[in-house]
């Protein structure tokens, strides 16, 4: 197949034909070089501080367990790592969900901002069920809440689609609000009066405790020190269900006809407002899980704080973007920010070296840039296109 | 003309909104069946009206009246002494006012980019800039007007930035609004924690204060309502009336308008739409960023992080509850202020605090019904979010 930006002979290629070569080259190239420019701005922010931006660096990196990974590291400083490594993975598994959430819609030419709501709405199914049922059998229902989460989720997603299919409501404006609606009945629910607050606490907005039976077994770590869980595995495992269908069955064949160009689907024979219902159910079931599996996993309750301090879901979206809507992408990306908001936690990062409440919004900002420049991939062929000219002024 | 039909939908709405009111004090009305039948009413009429094919002011006055029927009986079956203790009108109005400002402020801002044809979903993050940089002017200069002009030129740079990302680079418009969010977010919080640390801001002299406008101190309804109202208010009333004109009566709105529905054609007559697209963004940025330091030096006299939560999307609300239209994103921000007002009152009597957290999701589920299509479809200007490349 032709590359459109090889046409040489027909003079030089414009932005747009370069911006598609790059797009296919991989699509590594821009993630990675507006990472590399959003970190390299975040430390002139560090620096402004007063603090070195290499040594904080240092400090984050230490602090996500990362250098777990290096054989050199031995003795206390690695099971420190493993415990560090353990976290980051720990909050990677649900970004990778509602990393998947967003692309999926993404991927029908949808913008699906409502995976921090989906996610709530699926924590809450999840701790309700966890936390009644007491004689129920452990795996079937650690499996009843995981559904009923899962499904939870995609009703909250499938309202949007379905606004989406019927009225062409703008599933931007639909999500933003059910995010709203997700946080305030949160908040009503484990508030003090509130009909799930928890029946021993009744002085504190919390829920019950999700029973033994119900919590995922720890594969990795202490379970008493939040081990890893095998929650892991199935976000992994939801990742591969996500490239399977988007890839290789109907559904997600339909779903990206629609993405690319819905009036040519619909011409095709393509159900456009089937698809879109769909997409938008898939993607909250996704979130959903996320929920669930942070409850049964290792929150084990959720507080009213939960409820409305929880960003998951949003970070989902710069997950998706980072990871330009791939299975593989939105692995390396979820991992990404599971490791900086890990590494700037204050329980992981030193504080001697810099505040972790300063770091918290750090990763915020790096998180705004990241979102920000890969959201305008032409940067990218202006920024060659300006460094090309910078090498010829050079003789 | 189709007046009787349109007349009696209004007045459905109104007879929905009656049926709340004969329940609550000073009339307080003790018995279920008048809410009842006063909302039955109102159905009746809406029905009749949808039946005239007026289906937009029919469904309005079906939906009043269920509600006001349904939040009537609830409020006969409250205990009449705290009834008394949650609606003081004047104080409710005033309340109102107060939560509706911030809103007003970021609505009509996000009209001017968006009627322009750029989507606007970062004007949560401009505020919280405006709430941040007001503070910190009013602290470093000693002064609130300082304060709110560097509040507005933080906001004037961030809708900078969303525009050279939207006009020029021509990135989704969304993403990079989401991204700004994120940005106003970190770096607020990024300043508030270096600058002012664990101690939160100071406590600001009167001077650094946004000052109340004292008309009356009686305790009449309209002195309770009116007589004290901060000057922001006042300043968004004028506000209101002012885009209005210049949106709807002056060739300047007209371009705007223009650039936002087909910005080819304007095009081809000699509008610039670049040029247009920018003023509008940059204006939306500093609106919202008035609104934001209306919070922070006008109203709740601190900043702390992420301390709109949240006012910045039910000011996006807002604009499209009110289609895009001021005086429409205006009475959008006074019934969600006039929601929040409540639900604060409603926080005050412990039996009721639960419920009371309920009210504050109300904005949102009104703006999903609006939507929806139930009460008339909102339609947004044609060419929003789309990029425009100059042939």
């Amino acid at each position: 197949m032709e590359e459109p930006g090889s046409g040489a002979e027909h003079g030089p290629p414009s932005v747009a034909a370069r911006l598609a070569f790059y797009e296919r080259a991989g699509g590594v190239v821009t993630p990675l070089l507006t990472g590399a420019i959003a970190f390299a701005i975040g430390g002139i922010a560090v620096l402004a501080t007063g603090h070195n931006p290499i040594r904080t660096y240092r400090a984050i990196f230490d602090g996500t367990g990362l250098n777990w990974l290096f054989p050199w590291v031995t003795g206390a400083s690695r099971s420190l790592a493993a415990s560090n490594l353990q976290q980051t993975l720990l909050l990677t598994t649900p970004l990778i969900l509602t990393g998947i959430a967003v692309a999926f819609a993404f991927r029908c030419g949808l913008f699906n901002i409502g995976g921090q709501g989906q996610y709530i709405v699926g924590a809450i199914t999840g701790v309700w069920v966890g936390s009644s049922l007491p004689a129920l059998p452990g795996v079937l229902h650690v499996l009843l809440a995981v559904v009923l989460a899962s499904l939870a989720g995609a009703l909250w997603g499938g309202i949007a689609g379905l606004l989406k299919a019927t009225v062409g409501a703008h599933e931007v404006i639909t999500t933003i609000m059910l995010n709203w609606v997700a946080y305030w009945v949160g908040s009503y629910l484990f508030g003090l009066g509130g009909p799930l607050q928890s029946s021993t606490q009744t002085s504190v907005p919390v829920s019950n405790d999700v029973v033994d039976s119900a919590k995922l077994p720890v594969f990795w770590g202490d379970p008493v020190l939040q081990g890893l869980h095998v929650g892991f595995f199935v976000a992994l495992g939801a990742l591969v269900v996500f490239w399977i269908v988007l890839n290789r069955t109907t559904v997600g064949y339909e779903v990206r006809a629609v993405g690319y160009n819905p009036e040519a689907a619909r011409y095709g024979g393509i159900g456009v407002r089937k698809s879109y219902f769909l997409a938008m159910a898939v993607s909250g079931l996704f979130a959903g899980l996320a929920g669930a599996i942070d409850i049964l996993g290792w929150e084990f309750h959720i507080t009213v704080d939960d409820v409305q301090a929880s960003t998951i879901g949003f970070i989902g979206i710069a997950v998706a973007l980072l990871g330009r809507n791939t299975a593989v992408g939105t692995f390396f990306a979820a991992l990404l920010f599971g490791a900086l908001v890990s590494g700037t936690s204050t329980r992981h990062l030193d504080a001697t070296v810099f505040r972790p409440e300063l770091a918290r919004n750090l990763t915020l900002l790096i998180q705004g840039l990241i979102v920000l420049f890969v959201g305008a991939p032409v940067l990218v062929v202006y920024a060659r296109r300006g460094w090309r000219k910078l090498v010829e002024a050079i003789p | 003309m189709r007046t009787p039909p349109r007349a009696a939908g209004a007045g459905g709405v109104v007879l929905g909104a009656l049926a709340f009111w004969l329940a609550l004090p000073p009339l307080a009305e003790r018995s279920v069946a008048v809410p009842l039948v006063v909302g039955a009413l109102a159905v009746a009429v809406g029905i009749w009206t949808i039946s005239q094919h007026e289906a937009r002011l029919g469904s309005g006055a079906v939906v009043a009246g269920v509600s006001g029927a349904l939040l009537g009986v609830l409020a006969t079956h409250a205990g009449t002494g705290n009834l008394e203790g949650v609606v003081v009108w004047s104080a409710l109005v005033a309340a109102m006012l107060r939560f509706a400002t911030p809103l007003t402020f970021a609505a009509i801002g996000g009209m001017f980019s968006e009627r322009s044809g750029v989507v606007n979903i970062a004007l949560e993050g401009m505020m919280l800039t405006g709430a941040f940089f007001g503070i910190w002017g009013a602290d470093r200069t000693g002064s609130w007007l300082a304060g709110l002009l560097i509040a507005m030129a933080a906001g004037a740079i961030f809708g900078l930035v969303h525009a050279v990302f939207a006009i020029h680079l021509r990135a989704d418009q969304i993403v990079g609004g989401t991204a700004i969010n994120f940005l106003a977010l970190g770096l607020t919080g990024f300043l508030f924690v270096d600058v002012y640390g664990s101690n939160g801001t100071p406590d600001l002299r009167s001077s650094q204060q946004i000052p109340d406008v004292t008309i009356s101190n009686g305790n009449d309804f309209l002195s309770g309502a009116f007589g004290q109202l901060n000057l922001m208010i006042w300043v968004s009333f004028a506000l209101l009336v002012l885009s209005y004109v210049v949106m709807f009566r002056t060739p300047v709105g007209l371009r705007i308008r223009a650039v936002g529905e087909h910005p080819l054609a304007a095009d081809t007559v000699g509008i610039s739409v670049y040029a247009t697209r920018y003023a509008a963004v940059v204006l939306s940025g500093v609106l919202a960023a008035m609104g934001g330091a209306y919070l922070s030096i006008g109203f709740v006299h601190s900043f702390n992080e992420n301390m709109t939560a949240g006012r910045g999307f039910i000011a996006l609300a807002a604009l499209i509850f009110g289609k895009w239209r001021p005086f429409g994103a205006f009475g959008a921000a006074l019934l969600f202020g006039f929601s929040s007002a409540l639900a604060q009152r409603l926080g005050g009597v412990t039996d009721w605090s639960s419920y009371a957290v309920l009210f504050q999701a109300l904005p949102y589920v009104l703006t999903l019904i609006a939507v929806a299509g139930v009460i008339g479809r909102s339609i947004p200007p044609a060419a929003v979010g789309r990029p425009y490349e100059k042939q």
